[in-house]
């Protein structure tokens, strides 16, 4: 059964040494610059590559180790390879496009991705989505983290060994897909969060699915912290490894659960509260070690408390339209088309020109399962934003590597990367 | 933002605080309040000093985004009166997680001299996002210690995300078409 | 060399036929997970659509290893050499699925950024469409090279033709 959060109550395994055998060395703790040039290797220490194809990379990424024997010395991380140039393409789609684009940036969380960009297009047009649409949105949201910390408890177990975590993970984001495929037509890359509200209602029996759903997933859950968070090679390999402080974490940018394992409670959703945040009950999961274990509890814990947001979204959804009536936005419905010449244009200049947003610029974050996803958005008046930037956590959070890494093994180093969780679309975009 | 009738508009008295006291130390920054957001427009020459001064006065102490924007075909620029349009704009959000607060900070950057100082001294999270800016929109960031591209190959010319940089789009072909797309 | 250079007679047969069948029935893909259709293609893997009855469990994560490589995802100008490379270390026979629109034509992405299709790197077998293609529709396509490899039209094809068979005409110098 799910144990009571207690950070100091797992308690650390002394770290056993042969006499003989080499120490760890101490990790320094110095002020961090991610990046700085790359002097060639100094005498006995070795370069290696790891990556961009390697399968604990997490995706397209290419870590650049100095290595003494098998002590990592300095570690730099070089991005790029999936770059897709979706910022230039956002500036060639209309507002009504934008989030198929915007959806394929942080692919294991496409619904955040989608809500980010809807509501800073929201603020520069001050339009109001009706309540049962914010509802939605919120639960979708929430579903949308649930697959990504699940998809996070299998690549984690399986880098770190746990090949079994693998298929536990993805069975039960399996169903969790299920039922976004239901609700949204789509298992990725949904397209549903749109401008204005949302693309579809809600189908019938959603309540019962969306119920039976969440029993899994908190019954799979309780499953994984059975067979991870006591078990002494689990601990061995992340208590203690990729330390980070708060401090650090302020310096370099970094948000999410990574911040929060460091022992700042610090959640968008329970400190600048967008959509309907304010009106559910749940709890922010922190932890104080800031280590690899701490990162894999905080997410296997947040698993649950989406499911209660998601529960209580169930009992308490709103009825009301799902998508604002201002049909300068959102279409029309497809029967209106034949009866109405007012719909007809709608839909016409909506699908080609798209709606034009007043001249301005605005910065709208939300929490994503990495951190504070941002959206910049600047207009100009026209169908077609000047600059669509979309501030990826992942690509800030991969600055977090280089301290983490320092100091520890390469084993190590695989461990602390996969609990950075970066996913490398919204890195490159 | 509303002006007396035919008087030219006095600048905008910051609803801010935080603003209020950017202002104050900064006089040639002008305050704009975008969509309830607190926005700063400051100098170029005074960018880094007023980060240094946001973190270390003002409790901001984490950047959240660097990013810059290129102007070159704006219909409509949206520019605040006071404040000088140049081609580029640098942008920085500031977040203050004890007072709960964010700041957005512009510069203008002439297409000139596309160049402004780097933050990374003040808040070395700015690192990644600064050379993704040179990488994609050719401004250089003075002071940072790794002033290369990042999302593009080494040997790349040319900066994408500026307007006169062409999608570089590949005509469509379709079995059966005359001629491409 | 290998199967292919042994001359084609009804003696060979019985033997042609036992090798493509294991071919067919091991083949190990290598991870080439590149962006959301990698995620897919971990989805095709896992427990509830299963690549493992088809023989394919392993992913092997060395090249040398591998058979078939699952171009998952969008390649970018900076990843094409990468995947050339990996391309070459593979031994034959191997082949190339191209799973999703990105990898097959550069999909929704038209741009200065992202390869116009992975066939103007490494020669293709199967394209399978989608974005990303769901698990039923990646299997549909590994079914359909599972086929392939069981006639042995492939080999016999890129054994025979200058270009691998897959219609890639390399222009040398003096042509």
């Amino acid at each position: 059964m799910i144990r009571d959060l207690d950070p100091a109550g797992v308690g650390r395994l002394e770290r056993q040494t042969d006499e003989g055998a080499q120490e760890l060395r101490a990790r320094s703790r110095e002020a961090v610059l991610p990046g700085g040039p790359w002097p060639e290797g100094l005498g006995d220490t070795m370069i290696v590559n790891m990556g961009p194809q390697h399968p604990s990379t997490h995706g397209v990424l290419r870590i650049m180790m100095e290595l003494d024997s098998e002590e990592v010395l300095r570690a730099k991380a070089v991005v790029g390879y999936l770059h897709t140039g979706m910022e230039k393409t956002a500036e060639e789609l209309s507002y009504v496009q934008g989030c198929t684009n915007v959806t394929r940036m942080d692919y294991a969380s496409p619904l955040s991705n989608e809500l980010v960009y809807s509501m800073a297009v929201e603020r520069l047009l001050d339009l109001e989505v009706p309540q049962r649409a914010v509802w939605i949105r919120m639960m979708m949201a929430e579903l949308n983290r649930m697959s990504s910390h699940l998809l996070f408890q299998a690549s984690n177990g399986m880098d770190l060994g746990a090949v079994s975590m693998m298929l536990y993970g993805w069975r039960e984001r399996e169903e969790v897909l299920r039922l976004l495929e239901m609700i949204t037509g789509l298992r990725m890359n949904h397209n549903y969060i749109r401008v204005g509200g949302v693309a579809a209602d809600l189908p019938d029996g959603w309540q019962e699915a969306t119920l039976a759903a969440m029993d899994l997933v908190e019954k799979g859950v309780a499953e994984y912290d059975a067979l991870l968070t006591e078990n002494p090679i689990w601990l061995e390999r992340t208590v203690g490894v990729g330390l980070i402080t708060v401090e650090e974490c302020l310096a370099l940018s970094i948000t999410g659960p990574v911040l929060r394992s460091t022992g700042f409670a610090w959640d968008l959703r329970k400190a600048q509260p967008y959509l309907a945040y304010d009106d559910v009950d749940f709890d922010v999961i922190y932890t104080e070690n800031g280590d690899v274990f701490d990162r894999y509890r905080i997410r296997l814990y947040e698993i649950l408390e989406s499911a209660k947001i998601v529960r209580q979204c169930v009992e308490r959804m709103p009825a009301g339209d799902y998508r604002t009536q201002d049909h300068k936005v959102t279409p029309p419905p497809r029967e209106r088309i034949n009866e109405s010449m007012e719909a007809l244009i709608h839909h016409f200049k909506l699908f080609t020109e798209g709606f034009r947003v007043p001249a301005g610029e605005t910065y709208v974050a939300v929490e994503s399962p990495r951190g504070e996803i941002g959206c910049q958005l600047f207009s100009d008046g026209s169908a077609r934003p000047v600059r669509m930037h979309i501030r990826g956590p992942s690509f800030y959070n991969l600055q977090a590597m280089g301290p983490m890494v320092r100091g520890g093994l390469v084993a190590d180093a695989v461990a602390i990367v996969s609990s950075i969780d970066p996913i490398m679309g919204e890195v490159d975009r | 933002m509303s002006d007396d009738a035919g008087a030219p508009a006095a600048p905008p008295v910051p609803s801010d605080e935080v603003a209020a006291a950017v202002l104050e130390r900064f006089p040639e920054a002008v305050f704009a309040d975008s969509h309830g957001q607190a926005v700063v427009y400051v100098a170029r020459s005074a960018w880094a000093e007023v980060a240094g001064f946001l973190r270390d006065e003002q409790g901001f102490s984490m950047c959240v985004d660097v990013t810059a924007v290129d102007h070159l075909l704006d219909g409509v620029r949206h520019s605040p009166s006071g404040v000088s349009p140049e081609r580029f704009e640098v942008v920085a959000n500031f977040l203050a997680p004890a007072r709960n607060r964010r700041i957005r900070a512009i510069c203008e950057v002439p297409e000139g001299e596309a160049s402004a100082s780097s933050l990374t001294p003040v808040y070395p999270g700015a690192n990644f996002a600064e050379r993704e800016v040179f990488d994609l929109l050719g401004i250089v960031f003075e002071g940072h210690p790794d002033m290369t591209r990042i999302l593009m190959p080494d040997e790349w010319e040319g900066h994408p995300l500026r307007k006169d940089y062409a999608p570089a789009r590949v005509p469509v072909t379709f079995k059966g078409d005359p001629a491409p797309r | 060399m290998g199967l292919e250079s042994i001359p084609h007679n009804f003696l060979t047969g019985r033997l042609e036929d036992v090798v493509r069948w294991a071919r067919r029935n091991s083949v190990f893909p290598a991870t080439f997970g590149l962006a959301c259709c990698a995620i897919e293609m971990m989805a095709t893997g896992a427990a509830h659509y299963d690549l493992a009855r088809f023989g394919m469990e392993v992913f092997r994560a060395s090249p040398r290893q591998a058979d078939l490589m699952i171009v998952a995802g969008r390649v970018s100008q900076k990843m094409a050499p990468v995947l050339r490379q990996v391309y070459d270390q593979m031994v034959e026979p191997k082949w190339v699925i191209s799973m999703g629109v990105c990898a097959s034509s550069g999909g929704m992405f038209n741009n200065y950024a992202i390869v116009q299709g992975v066939d103007q790197i490494v020669p293709v077998d199967v394209y399978v469409p989608g974005c990303p293609p769901g698990p039923e529709t990646l299997l549909h396509g590994i079914i359909t090279l599972h086929e392939q490899i069981r006639t042995g039209d492939l080999m016999r094809r890129r054994a025979t033709s200058p270009s691998g068979g897959a219609g890639i005409h390399l222009e040398t110098a003096h042509s």
